[in-house]
């Protein structure tokens, strides 16, 4: 395997491309992990209904055919996507479901007694949600949000198969050139398993940093 | 493009031929899973500091990387030192090896929830750690972590599409193949859609019914 620097090049530009994937995925699933999380704890049916069909509709179908789905179906209804756009779409829209089931639980699991203070304190719904309960929520479903971050990092390896020339591609781009199967997956697991470790490392800091003053306050 | 029924007829059995495909890997899978957790479990348990050391790092290093690498790994970088695999066999290995190292954690958590009194009694009585294990400890910590280890299953069952990366015929690869020969594809990847929305519906409701059955500790 001689010339392995370009090889490497090549999977480096692949792992820029996993990384982007993973940044803007995470961005659509934050987003919608809070519309749909916060749209099941709606007072309206309607609203509980649609986000309930999202998040039973994304959770119960594989992510994989969800790809397949947004990248070779949705151009016969008039919308095309890039590659990118169907790969930011599917697994923001697939973890986002998760996501959403998390910002329930925890929102949930804030005592009653906050809820009465605020009517008690005469606030709003939506200055109590905001002041009061997601302060607090936010703090619960930070570790359970980095293990999203985490499974959405694993499932852009999914990607590579609608022709995305992510890590993964870039990875089979090198087995064919080279006819070396060993080197090119051992090195992206080992890039995968450090972008992982480097997320996890992140949310722990970021947890660490909320809950800055808010020991003895939390009830555990 | 408009929904045509009677192609949907017409592709209809190939597609219930892929789904015996992902449900048997699926099952094949999951037993692979529970005993691969279980093993797992049991040696990041040792008081071998080397063995649960690596074993814990392994199981890190497996859960912290895409399963559609490992299926390549499996599939393409083991016949190089004499392994060949079918590509079934290579799929439901790297699903086993996957999920066994979440369905580990689940054995962890069930296995310390068995209160300390339980391990005291079992030494108390004079009986020996296989005895233990086998009559006092396994007993009672498996029924409450059956709905967290259907889950998994349920999981890994959405997660067998990528097998049709590495050549399985399954639901996915055998839709792929019609939507590839016949230029449509609005049918057949719908159809997989439904296939997989309708049975991992009726899984959650057989889930409910464990958790309902199982679920409970006493306390």
């Amino acid at each position: 395997m001689d010339n392995w620097s370009g090889y490497l090049g090549l999977i480096l530009q692949g792992a820029v491309v996993t990384v982007q994937l993973t940044l803007m995925g995470s961005a659509l699933a934050l987003v919608m992990a809070f519309l749909a999380g916060l749209g099941r704890l709606s007072r309206f049916f309607a609203v509980r209904a649609i986000a309930t069909a999202y998040i039973e509709f994304f959770r119960g179908t594989s992510i994989f055919v969800q790809l397949f789905w947004a990248y070779f179906v949705l151009p016969f209804m008039g919308i095309s996507l890039t590659p990118l756009q169907a790969g930011v779409l599917a697994l923001g829209l697939n973890v986002g479901a998760y996501g959403a089931e998390v910002v329930r639980g925890a929102i949930q699991s804030i005592g009653k007694e906050q809820y009465e203070a605020c009517v008690a304190l005469n606030l709003g719904r939506w200055q109590c949600m905001r002041h009061i309960i997601l302060p607090q929520a936010l703090l619960l479903m930070l570790p359970t949000f980095g293990n999203n971050a985490i499974e959405l990092l694993k499932a852009t390896a999914v990607v590579s198969l609608i022709s995305l020339a992510d890590m993964t591609f870039q990875a089979q781009v090198v087995r064919a050139q080279t006819g070396n199967t060993l080197i090119p997956f051992a090195t992206i697991l080992v890039l995968y398993f450090l972008m992982a470790l480097c997320i996890s490392w992140a949310v722990r800091g970021l947890e660490r940093r909320m809950a800055r003053g808010l020991d003895g306050v939390r009830a555990t | 493009m408009e929904w045509d029924w009677n192609f949907v007829w017409q592709i209809m059995p190939t597609m219930l031929q892929g789904v015996k495909i992902t449900i048997i890997a699926t099952l094949l899978g999951s037993a692979l899973a529970a005993v691969i957790g279980l093993v797992i479990a049991l040696l990041r348990r040792s008081p071998n500091r080397i063995v649960s050391r690596s074993v814990g790092f392994a199981a890190e290093f497996i859960r912290g990387t895409p399963l559609l690498v490992q299926l390549y790994f499996i599939f393409y970088v083991l016949p190089d030192i004499g392994i060949l695999l079918s590509p079934l066999v290579a799929g439901v290995i790297g699903l086993g090896l996957h999920y066994g190292t979440y369905t580990a954690e689940v054995y962890r958590a069930g296995i310390d929830n068995v209160p300390r009194g339980q391990w005291e009694a079992a030494k108390a009585c004079n009986l020996g750690p296989t005895q233990t294990w086998t009559h006092i400890i396994m007993p009672q910590a498996i029924p409450p972590m059956i709905p967290a280890l259907a889950n998994y299953f349920i999981a890994m069952f959405k997660e067998t599409p990528l097998l049709s990366a590495i050549t399985v015929l399954e639901l996915m690869n055998q839709a792929k193949s019609i939507a590839n020969s016949n230029y449509r594809y609005i049918e057949p990847i719908t159809l997989v859609g439904a296939f997989f929305l309708v049975i991992s519906l009726c899984s959650v409701f057989l889930l409910r019914w464990l958790e309902r059955r199982y679920g409970r500790i006493e306390s």
